[in-house]
């Protein structure tokens, strides 16, 4: 019933979640910055002091240069739009698909249980292994690239939409009902609230997954995008070439599971227990 | 009649695909996909010999060597990180952006630094897993129910007894969701680590087959990792049943209120 109540309000999100940052402490930040920099004076200390060759670990401040070269170069950003247009694409196709996938299913008890032993069996398979496949089938392309994305993200968010619609409310259901209430108007009223925030986690998740399974293809295969330039890199000896390319990586990476998080706190901001769904 | 009912449910569709698949492939010959039997008999010819001492049992046993590393050292850095304040502010962004690097890029960089060996293997298993039970463990450690680490504070409770009768347990279910993630990022690190550097193992042997074109060979491989996968995945919930009883007892106890 409150849930029912709730949805009402979803349309107009609650301005409740700018009050958190101000109270942090700025200790806290001071400390994280004080953790960036020891972590980069060590890693600038330990080729130079000679722990490990510097032909293979160069020094921090070498690698940061060729960041910094690399945000000047044209080529830098091509492949970085390769890669983040196949995890756009790959992501929203998951997303969409496992959507409709899992509503239908999950609304269904006879359709879960029919189901449930392929979706387990086809859950765990690693979507590496479809890589020659991929390669088979697509070469040397984006759509390989798209293939494995795709794979592996549905089912991040399929699990979660199922686990979101499993878990929609007795009562609040009844009571859709009786007040006569279609099938679409409970699903639109009562399922998709109940289920938002699974399917945020879902997406928050299958985010990172698409973006390592964009690099991976890359990486592997060879499509184009970052992961190839950084398997071009080591090939060619350009070492701190290469490592500059892992950090952007890593920098994309923060950078996306940041949106994402922005993101399910204004969807949910009417939701009282964001966190919670994150544990189970 | 209950079990046979739950028999059909498990198997029904499985049947059904199967039948679809060799339905389908039954007139054409196309090259791509394999018919059930061709696949079958590829399956039983490539992988019941000498591949599965060559290649799968090596794969497996650096599989496990690695998840096993990654989820005691994450587990033991995750305590210490979770239940010391300033450490938790001083790593945290450092952790963040190293969970944030998509594993996989680390296979060329750990080829560098300690060349195409097993060790280098097993240290790309452990730099991808060790991220998700590391975290899982921290938030976990901080979410401790604070009248409880009052309670024990109160009675004397230190030390080792503290974290096996509080931290550990009230930390268990994230930790648990944390290893889930960490063991399908391990074969997946597997695969690729032997795909890229190798000349034995499942995923070298995968990507032979399909620069072969032996297609049948190559399908065989893929059903192989996802056999693989299936059986971690039994595993892991079969262990998480028996480790966390306490705290799946509770919730149907809490649901059924």
């Amino acid at each position: 019933m409150t849930q029912g109540a709730v949805t009402t309000n979803s349309a107009a999100p609650i301005p409740r979640g700018r009050k958190q940052p101000a109270r942090k402490l700025p200790v806290k930040q001071l400390l994280g910055l004080a953790g960036i920099v020891g972590f980069l004076l060590l890693w600038e200390l330990i080729p130079r002091v000679g722990l490990v060759e510097p032909r293979f670990l160069p020094p921090a401040s070498e690698v940061i240069a060729a960041l910094i070269t690399d945000f000047g170069l044209a080529a830098f950003w091509v492949a970085v739009g390769e890669t983040m247009l196949a995890w756009a694409i790959g992501l929203v196709m998951a997303i969409v698909l496992a959507v409709v996938l899992g509503f239908i299913i999950g609304s269904s008890m006879f359709l879960r249980k029919f189901t449930n032993s392929t979706v387990e069996f086809l859950r765990p398979i690693p979507s590496v292994a479809l890589i020659p496949l991929a390669v088979l089938l697509f070469g040397v392309k984006i759509e390989s690239t798209l293939m494995l994305v795709v794979y592996a993200s549905f089912w991040q968010v399929f699990i979660q939409v199922l686990y979101g619609v499993a878990d929609v409310d007795n009562v609040a259901m009844q009571t859709a009902k009786s007040y006569g209430l279609g099938t679409m108007a409970r699903v639109r009223h009562v399922v998709f609230p109940t289920a938002l925030p699974y399917l945020m986690t879902g997406i928050r998740l299958a985010a990172s997954v698409a973006l390592i399974l964009a690099i991976t293809a890359e990486l592997v295969i060879g499509s184009p995008g970052l992961g190839r330039e950084i398997a071009l890199a080591q090939a060619g000896g350009a070492i701190s070439g290469m490592y500059a390319l892992v950090l952007a990586t890593g920098l994309i990476g923060v950078v996306i599971n940041l949106v994402m998080r922005f993101i399910e706190r204004k969807t949910l901001s009417w939701h009282s227990s964001i966190r919670s769904e994150v544990i189970v | 009649m209950r079990f046979l009912k739950t028999l059909g449910y498990v198997l029904a569709l499985p049947l059904i695909l199967v039948a679809i698949w060799w339905a389908s492939t039954l007139g054409e010959t196309n090259f791509f996909v394999p018919t059930p039997a061709l696949l079958a008999e590829a399956f039983a010819e490539t992988w019941f010999g000498e591949r599965i001492v060559s290649d799968v049992l090596p794969s497996i046993g650096r599989l496990v060597v690695g998840v096993v590393s990654a989820i005691i050292i994450g587990i033991v850095a995750g305590l210490l990180i979770g239940s010391i304040k300033w450490l938790r502010d001083l790593t945290e962004p450092v952790l963040e952006f190293f969970r944030a690097i998509p594993p996989p890029v680390l296979v060329p960089v750990l080829m560098l630094l300690m060349g195409i060996t097993d060790g280098m293997k097993v240290a790309v298993i452990i730099s991808g897993c060790v991220w998700p039970v590391l975290l899982n463990t921290i938030e976990g450690v901080r979410a401790i129910d604070g009248v409880l680490s009052d309670s024990a504070h109160t009675y004397g409770i230190h030390g080792w007894a503290r974290i096996k009768y509080l931290v550990l347990p009230s930390a268990g279910p994230q930790i648990m969701a944390g290893i889930r993630q960490c063991l399908s990022i391990g074969l997946i690190l597997m695969v690729i680590s032997e795909m890229f550097a190798s000349s034995s193992g499942l995923g070298f042997t995968i990507v032979q087959f399909q620069r072969s074109f032996a297609i049948p060979q190559m399908w065989s491989g893929i059903v192989v990792l996802g056999l693989i996968g299936v059986a971690l995945s039994f595993i892991f919930q079969w262990t998480e049943r028996r480790v966390l009883r306490w705290y799946h007892g509770l919730r149907e106890v809490e649901n059924a209120v």
